[in-house]
């Protein structure tokens, strides 16, 4: 079985690609998607410890992520969809009426 | 032969964490958001694989479901929604991709001093919770004949079960607000996805239907100037 540190490396990696894909894509669907990547990286690391540590609670919060996860891929789809009818656009640079 | 059997996990990480990486570069490297999507999907499963390594199977099983059956599914559902092709074929990478470059390696180097393999000791402690329920089966006390004891049944690999009792014991109010989280962002999502009915629309639209929008718009009307 490989130690903590590289299931902690490889779940550092998947986050740190998502977060790069936040930053420099313009696709808002693509930006959700990274944003599930790193939620996944996150998931990974708590696996990993309640695998180390021998006790549940990793798991637990695991399932929590992942309904958080759910209802905000939901919810983000549903205003990307709104964005799209209002300026027929999904582009993240364009929408910045609020000067953001 | 032997040594490759105790070897073989840690090739299974190394052949499922490579993938994932991939695909994830992939996913964030990929023009069409549909190819995005599927790159997406096989990282999930690989992700999943990789729970089934830790004792975690409840969890993959749930990674499967919610993330590869469900989350994937909205997504493509959306991406054919909106119709990609006639977007304006223009430049996929944002106006300050370098910076994003730039905090990426940043964070990478921040994740590489504190977490290489290495750094963490690993511990031998006893991993049997994670796949152990305890039971107390009634029974004849063997002490005070004509009383009830207790007898513990311990039953192992049964890893779904030790979430229940944890999730249904412990974590019975986070549980509850869970569902009520989902509540709110199920009605988020249809008021925000609703959509307003264009000119033609009203005009094709059966007249019970007109009947219900009229009245919603005279309501709204009211209440405004209420």
């Amino acid at each position: 079985m490989p130690e903590i540190g590289a299931w902690l490396m490889l779940s550092g990696t998947l986050f740190t690609v998502g977060l790069v894909g936040v930053i420099i894509r313009r696709n808002m669907i693509t930006v959700l998607m990274c944003i599930e990547l790193m939620l996944n990286a996150v998931n990974i690391n708590l696996v990993a410890f309640s695998h180390r540590l021998g006790s549940l609670e990793g798991q637990v919060f695991t399932i929590f992520i992942i309904t958080v996860a759910a209802g905000e891929a939901a919810v983000g789809l549903a205003i990307i969809i709104q964005l799209y009818r209002l300026r027929s656009t999904i582009n993240v640079d364009e929408a910045r009426e609020l000067n953001g | 032969m032997d040594q490759l059997t105790a070897s073989m996990p840690l090739i299974v990480f190394v052949m499922i964490g490579t993938v994932a990486v991939a695909s994830s570069i992939l996913v964030v490297a990929m023009r069409n958001p549909v190819h995005s999507a599927l790159f997406l999907l096989l990282t999930f499963l690989c992700v999943a694989v990789l729970f089934v390594m830790q004792k975690a199977e409840f969890v993959g099983a749930v990674q499967v479901l919610v993330y590869a059956g469900g989350i994937m599914v909205l997504f493509l559902f959306v991406v054919m929604l909106i119709n990609v092709r006639h977007l304006p074929d223009e430049r996929v990478l944002s106006n300050f991709w370098k910076g994003g470059f730039l905090v990426g390696l940043a964070v990478f180097v921040l994740f590489i001093t504190m977490v290489r393999p290495g750094v963490y000791h690993d511990e031998r402690v006893n991993k049997s919770r994670l796949s152990t329920v305890v039971d107390r089966v009634p029974q004849n006390s063997t002490k005070h004949p004509g009383r009830i004891g207790h007898r513990k049944v311990t039953r192992r690999n049964v890893n779904s079960e030790a979430i229940a009792n944890a999730l249904y014991n412990d974590y019975l109010v986070p549980f509850e607000v869970a569902s009520l989280f989902l509540l709110v962002a199920m009605i988020g999502a249809i008021v925000i996805g609703k959509r307003e009915l264009s000119a033609i629309e009203e005009e094709t639209m059966p007249d019970y239907m007109l009947e219900r929008v009229e009245t919603e718009k005279r309501v709204k009307k009211e209440s405004m100037s209420a």
